[in-house]
């Protein structure tokens, strides 16, 4: 934990917040796009400690909150299936799909277990050779290389009962239906650390010059998101563009080759739900020749239905920044953290369920 | 063996005609008989000659508690389920005030529990009492068949008497009140979630299973009423007995992160597993509050504890936002400290 608490530092952090201030002379809104810095952020209490005319809008990053709930019914109906044992990561096993959620459907008999690893559902699959083991294979960019690799290992030791049931996402395609919106009101991005250390930088780039928007690759700690902040602030004030590192101590410039290499053979792209944004083209990664005979959405007969969101859920303006939580009408009504709807509802630091946790205690 | 004989670890399982569990043992015939003369009886230092316990009138209050353990795995470092059933049976006691007397303790034991485990077990349990001076003075074993139990469950009750100083409500909390912790968060959920999945750390972690009646008794004898209210942080952890409180006494909760008592090795769990270890349970953690005037008091006395060593005031209870836990984060932000709407779970991202 040593190396950590430089990062944690509380005067570091003051003369950070000092700068910011100092740096700011009109109203910026800017987005953390993964869930780890949200996490973080509202952990370390660090909204309320910036200047006001910094407005932090939390992004669409939580692979479980946008997994969309007809992808969870599907994974629900296959570990309903004689012989089926379905692997999760834990914090999926709350959200709920169009009815009930995993953890549910698990006390109604069904046969779900919760895992901490990729491989250890390659494992279960080796040890229990009787039982058709699939693994709920959710996450961004970061989590798909150690799922491709699960895949890899079934494929070249021929464990055949074993599968996943992708809902990987990417985040570029989630940032350009973002920007591509008319309400979008995001000034500057800080991109998820650990996804740009398996991807690298280039992407961004690209995305930095078609939208004429600042992006700070930032970290985690308290330390690294207010330099991400200062970082992007300063770039506003001076009205550039440019992509910067802030999280120079993991992430290079072309990211991890061997994951991303790994993420090539195994993968192809493809057009995928988002709960509360909708479908965003070629945002989800399937699994792709040889390897799809590892999908568990190939291999049993059970398909995901369309996804069509009638609830009247306003997440996707809430993830843009252009309504506030309290002002959907679902929200603390039908939507709230025991049942919720819309993404920023499931996890308690999700938009919807800080509010909610504010206004009601 | 002999009842009543100095009882110690080093006693040998007693030579038997069987070595497992058997569906016969919860039969209510012979085979019952052996296992409890055998086995039960002897390990605890039971008479067993009725199937309950006549007690001796006490002056004063009395507290009654109930509890249930199903522990997996049932053995772990730190402890197994017998001595984690008998401490958590007697700090539900000490926790109202009062000091533990008796216990009564059933079994259900699954098909196939190895003997030898059974005996590990209820040599747990009776050093466990011994050392804090209670009787187990009634019980009773059912047998389940295989895959319809976990090995062992075991179901207790305890009564207690009241110490004379103890006056133990939520509603007695009150601004200004200081919040106390008698030792590091966390140590028995990661201790018990890294046997689980065969996690290891550099550091071993263990659980922290102990009879708290030694601080308790400490923290009155100490402060007398100024003590307003103790709970034992079991499962939720210390963010679920905070809000408990907050929301039963009407009150704010003001937390200081750079205050509260974590070891690395547990906190360096907690960050792998994406685990906040305010939520994570403690089997040995006392959370008291106290009068401001006999904090400091009630903090010395609890660090002269060998258990208490770590001992730390963790908090404030404020008038302002009442029935809500705040905490100010080590950078000095704050965060709502709230309830969860289910058990923790490891968190991907």
């Amino acid at each position: 934990m040593k190396h950590l608490e430089e990062y944690r530092d509380k005067a570091r952090c003051d003369a950070l917040l000092q700068a910011i201030e100092a740096a700011s002379t009109r109203p910026w809104t800017l987005m953390e796009i993964c869930g780890g810095q949200t996490h973080s952020l509202i952990r370390n209490g660090i909204p309320a400690l910036l200047p006001d005319p910094i407005r932090l809008v939390h992004g669409p990053g939580c692979p479980v909150c946008v997994t969309p709930p007809t992808l969870i019914d599907q994974a629900i109906a296959l570990a309903f299936q004689p012989g089926v044992l379905l692997c999760t990561f834990g914090d999926m096993m709350r959200v709920p799909g169009t009815t009930i959620s995993l953890q549910t459907a698990r006390s109604q008999g069904a046969a779900v277990q919760m895992v901490y690893s990729p491989l250890e559902a390659v494992r279960l699959a080796q040890q229990t050779p009787e039982r058709k083991i699939v693994f709920f294979a959710v996450g961004f960019e970061t989590t798909a290389p150690a799922n491709a690799l699960a895949v890899m290992q079934a494929h070249l030791q021929h464990i055949d009962n074993f599968s996943i049931l992708s809902s990987h996402v990417l985040v570029p395609p989630a940032m350009t239906a973002l920007l591509e919106d008319p309400t979008c009101v995001v000034d500057g991005f800080l991109a998820a650390g650990h996804v740009c250390t398996i991807m690298g930088q280039q992407v961004y780039r690209q995305l930095a010059a078609d939208y004429k928007i600042p992006i700070v690759i930032t970290g985690f700690e308290p330390v690294d998101l207010l330099q991400g902040i200062l970082l992007c602030v300063e770039q506003l004030e001076k009205g550039t563009w440019k992509v910067e590192n802030q999280y120079e101590r993991m992430v290079h410039q072309d990211g991890n080759a061997a994951a991303r290499e790994l993420m090539e053979q195994v993968y192809t792209t493809v057009d995928r739900d988002w709960r509360g944004l909708g479908r965003i083209p070629q945002s989800g990664l399937a699994l792709k020749a040889p390897f799809d005979r590892y999908d568990a959405a190939l291999l049993f007969d059970v398909q995901e239905q369309p996804y069509v969101d009638h609830s009247g859920c306003r997440a996707g303006s809430v993830l843009k920044g252009s309504l506030s939580p309290t002002a959907c009408p679902l929200f603390g009504k039908s939507c709230t953290p025991e049942h919720p709807i819309g993404a920023p509802m499931v996890s308690s630091e999700g938009a919807c369920a800080a509010y909610y946790y504010f206004n009601n205690n | 063996m002999i009842a009543n004989a100095p009882f110690s670890l080093s006693c040998p399982l007693p030579e038997l005609s069987f070595d497992r569990i058997m569906l016969g043992h919860g039969s209510g015939g012979s085979m019952t008989r052996q296992l409890l003369d055998e086995v039960i009886f002897p390990a605890l230092d039971i008479q067993g000659e009725h199937d309950g316990a006549v007690l001796e009138p006490v002056t004063g209050r009395m507290a009654f508690t109930t509890d249930s353990f199903v522990v997996h795995p049932l053995f772990f470092p730190g402890g197994n389920i017998g001595d984690l059933a008998v401490n958590g049976t007697l700090n539900d006691l000490a926790m109202c005030g009062a000091q533990p007397r008796q216990l009564s303790l059933s079994f259900i034991l699954e098909e196939g529990l190895p003997i030898a485990d059974l005996w590990e077990i209820l040599h747990a349990i009776r050093i466990a009492a011994d050392s804090a001076g209670v009787a187990i003075v009634t019980g009773d074993t059912k047998v389940v068949e295989k895959g319809k139990g976990d090995g062992v469950f075991i179901n207790t009750s305890g009564i207690g008497t009241l110490l004379p100083e103890a006056n133990i409500h939520p509603r007695r909390i009150q601004p200004g009140d200081r919040i106390l912790l008698s030792g590091p968060m966390a140590r028995h959920g990661i201790t018990i979630m890294s046997q689980r999945q065969g996690l290891q750390f550099d550091a071993a972690v263990t659980s922290d299973t102990c009879n708290l009646f030694p601080l308790t008794r400490l923290l009155l004898e100490t402060c007398g009423k100024d003590v307003h209210f103790m709970r034992d942080p079991t499962r939720g952890g210390v963010a679920t007995v905070l809000n408990e409180a907050a929301l039963s006494s009407g009150t704010g909760i003001h937390l200081l992160e750079t205050a509260l008592p974590l070891d690395s090795a547990v906190e360096g769990a907690c960050e792998i597993l994406g685990l906040d270890p305010l939520y994570v349970a403690n089997e040995g953690l006392l959370l008291a509050v106290v009068a401001e005037a006999a904090a400091a008091a009630a903090l010395a006395a609890l660090q002269s504890h060998p258990d208490g060593q770590q001992a730390a005031i963790i908090g404030t209870v404020v008038a302002e936002h009442p029935g809500m836990v705040i905490m100010e984060s080590r950078i000095g932000g704050k965060r709502v400290v709230s309830m969860l709407p289910g058990e923790q779970l490891p968190r991907i991202c």
